[in-house]
């Protein structure tokens, strides 16, 4: 699509999509989506369709890559070529992904009890089907669910949210058409029991004030997003205990004791 | 994971008339379609066979026509063994049995004239490309049946584009991707000297040899053997009368998702 004028980002207060500065935006979150991944997470943001899966803790494969103390975390972040409005994208992480592995890489080494898995991997795929700007905000937030669903011990759920600069506005959550013609971007990602800023990038223009209101912004948006997360983790555990509440299921007969088949 | 207490018990069970989930040799697992779930793509579609989950995205782009067919649109197809389907898939470039996926699906569609691509021709050089991407998100077996479905429906819900200024129009009123057929493929394996079809992931580990037969109503469109062992005449003549069989009911699913 061919870049137009600068759109008017923000009206009475108002922004394009009817949010006020500090809405985020519809959030849904789902965990053990995937069969075979340890853990999985499924999040809506938005227009944002994103996939996270969780493998390992297992063999650090190639064996030069393994830590003999701790486990290592691999990551890998990839844009699905149909997942834009726009082209065709291309197959494949470009420069732009690998700098985004790497970065939700660090987020996690932080929070994972490492020292737990010597010698092994855990690996984090976060796969986006769509995308509408904050995909890597959205990825960090499934990502930590899908590992806290796979039962590997964390410190901590990370949470992610970007924040950005509309002219005079400090605004949460930029979408796409934001993103593009915004004043300035700060993807955070937290770990809200720690209080640590475990991402933080930026690009644009912004007064220290303004930072430190995006990043206070950042946390107050925590609350919501956490409270999805552990309701999301909760969830197909509510459904059985939902399904059992009128008391455990009868236990199926133990057969009567077989004789073991003996081979002939 | 492959192990031989696995590959004696399914062979065995073979043997027995029987299969590891319970099905007859010639089921499908349950399968369902869904469409239309990535909207910013021009089309999409998932597919559930069993656990095997893939998703397909069409993005049409204006491009180039090929040299040897100036009035025809492109059709490009690619597919993609993520990582997060199976603790055996690994990232990097495309394996052979991607591309393998990939192209067996690309095939069907081609042959059976599923999109009309004389009819993705824009000007003097310039076409439709169309491109289809699948995406393998948990695997159990058959991604060559759930790839074409997956394939062929999000193919047959997807916009068209206007290109209008020297620009593409992707939003807005817009007419459907010129289509002219449905294509469905049927897997079938064989083991122990019995022939299945729709190999789950365990079947696919001990399988001897594989087919793939892409059919429309009444014929063949693609096929590909697969793996070292082999098949008789007969058999193969037999399993396209079922594939042929087989396919009424997938096209049929396809159909109601679409919403004919």
């Amino acid at each position: 699509m061919a870049k137009s004028e600068k759109p008017e980002l923000m009206v009475n207060g108002k922004r394009l999509d009817g949010r006020m500065s500090g809405d985020l935006r519809h959030v849904r979150i789902e965990s053990g989506v995937l069969k075979n991944a340890a853990g999985s997470a499924y999040v809506e943001w938005g227009n944002n369709k994103i996939l996270a899966a969780v493998y390992g803790p297992r063999e650090a494969l190639p064996k030069h890559t393994s830590d003999p103390e701790k486990a290592v975390i691999k990551c890998r972040y990839q844009m699905a070529p149909f997942s834009s409005l726009e082209e065709h994208g291309r197959t494949g992480p470009n420069r732009r992904a690998i700098e985004i592995s790497k970065v939700t890489k660090e987020v996690f080494e932080n929070v994972i009890i490492r020292e737990n898995f010597p010698g092994s991997e855990i690996s984090i795929f976060v796969e986006v089907l769509q995308s509408d700007g904050g995909t890597r905000a959205a990825g960090i937030t499934a990502a930590a669910v899908a590992l806290a669903g796979s039962g590997i011990p964390m410190t901590d759920i990370p949470y992610a949210v970007s924040i950005g600069k509309i002219g005079e506005h400090i605004v949460i959550d930029l979408n796409k058409i934001e993103d593009n013609y915004s004043d300035a971007d700060v993807p955070i990602a937290i770990s809200p029991r720690q209080d640590k800023i475990l991402l933080l990038q930026m690009d644009g223009n912004m007064s220290k004030e303004e930072v430190s209101k995006a990043l206070s912004m950042a946390k107050e948006s925590g609350k919501i997003i956490t409270k999805l997360q552990t309701d999301a983790l909760k969830a197909p555990y509510l459904k059985i205990s939902e399904k059992y509440k009128n008391g455990a299921p009868s236990m199926p007969q133990q057969p009567q004791e077989q004789q073991p088949q003996q081979p002939k | 994971m492959k192990t031989t207490i696995t590959g004696e018990y399914i062979k065995e069970m073979l043997s027995k008339g029987l299969r590891e989930d319970g099905r007859k040799f010639f089921d499908y697992r349950p399968i369902s379609i869904t469409k239309g779930n990535l909207p910013q793509a021009e089309g999409s579609a998932e597919v559930n066979i069993g656990n095997t989950k893939v998703i397909a995205g069409v993005k049409v782009s204006v491009g180039s026509p090929m040299p040897d067919k100036p009035d025809e649109g492109n059709l490009i197809t690619g597919a993609e063994l993520l990582p997060l389907a199976s603790e055996e898939f690994d990232i990097g470039p495309p394996s052979p049995e991607a591309i393998e996926l990939a192209r067996v699906v690309d095939r069907g569609i081609r042959a059976a004239g599923v999109i009309d691509l004389k009819k993705l021709f824009i000007e003097e050089e310039k076409v439709w490309d169309t491109f289809v991407d699948i995406y393998v998100l948990n695997y159990d077996g058959n991604l060559f049946d759930a790839s074409t479905l997956a394939a062929t429906t999000a193919l047959l819900s997807a916009r068209m584009p206007r290109y209008e200024n020297e620009e593409v129009i992707r939003e807005g009123n817009l007419g459907k991707l010129p289509t002219a057929n449905i294509v469905t493929s049927s897997t079938f394996a064989t083991m122990a000297n019995k022939l299945i079809l729709d190999p789950s992931g365990n079947e696919e580990l001990f399988m001897d040899a594989r087919i793939t037969i892409a059919t429309d109503e009444s014929n063949v469109r693609a096929m590909q053997k697969g793996l070292s062992g082999g098949f008789t005449a007969n058999e193969v003549e037999q399993l396209i009368d079922l594939a042929i069989e087989k396919s009424k009911n997938l096209r049929q699913e396809i159909k109601k998702t679409i919403g004919e």
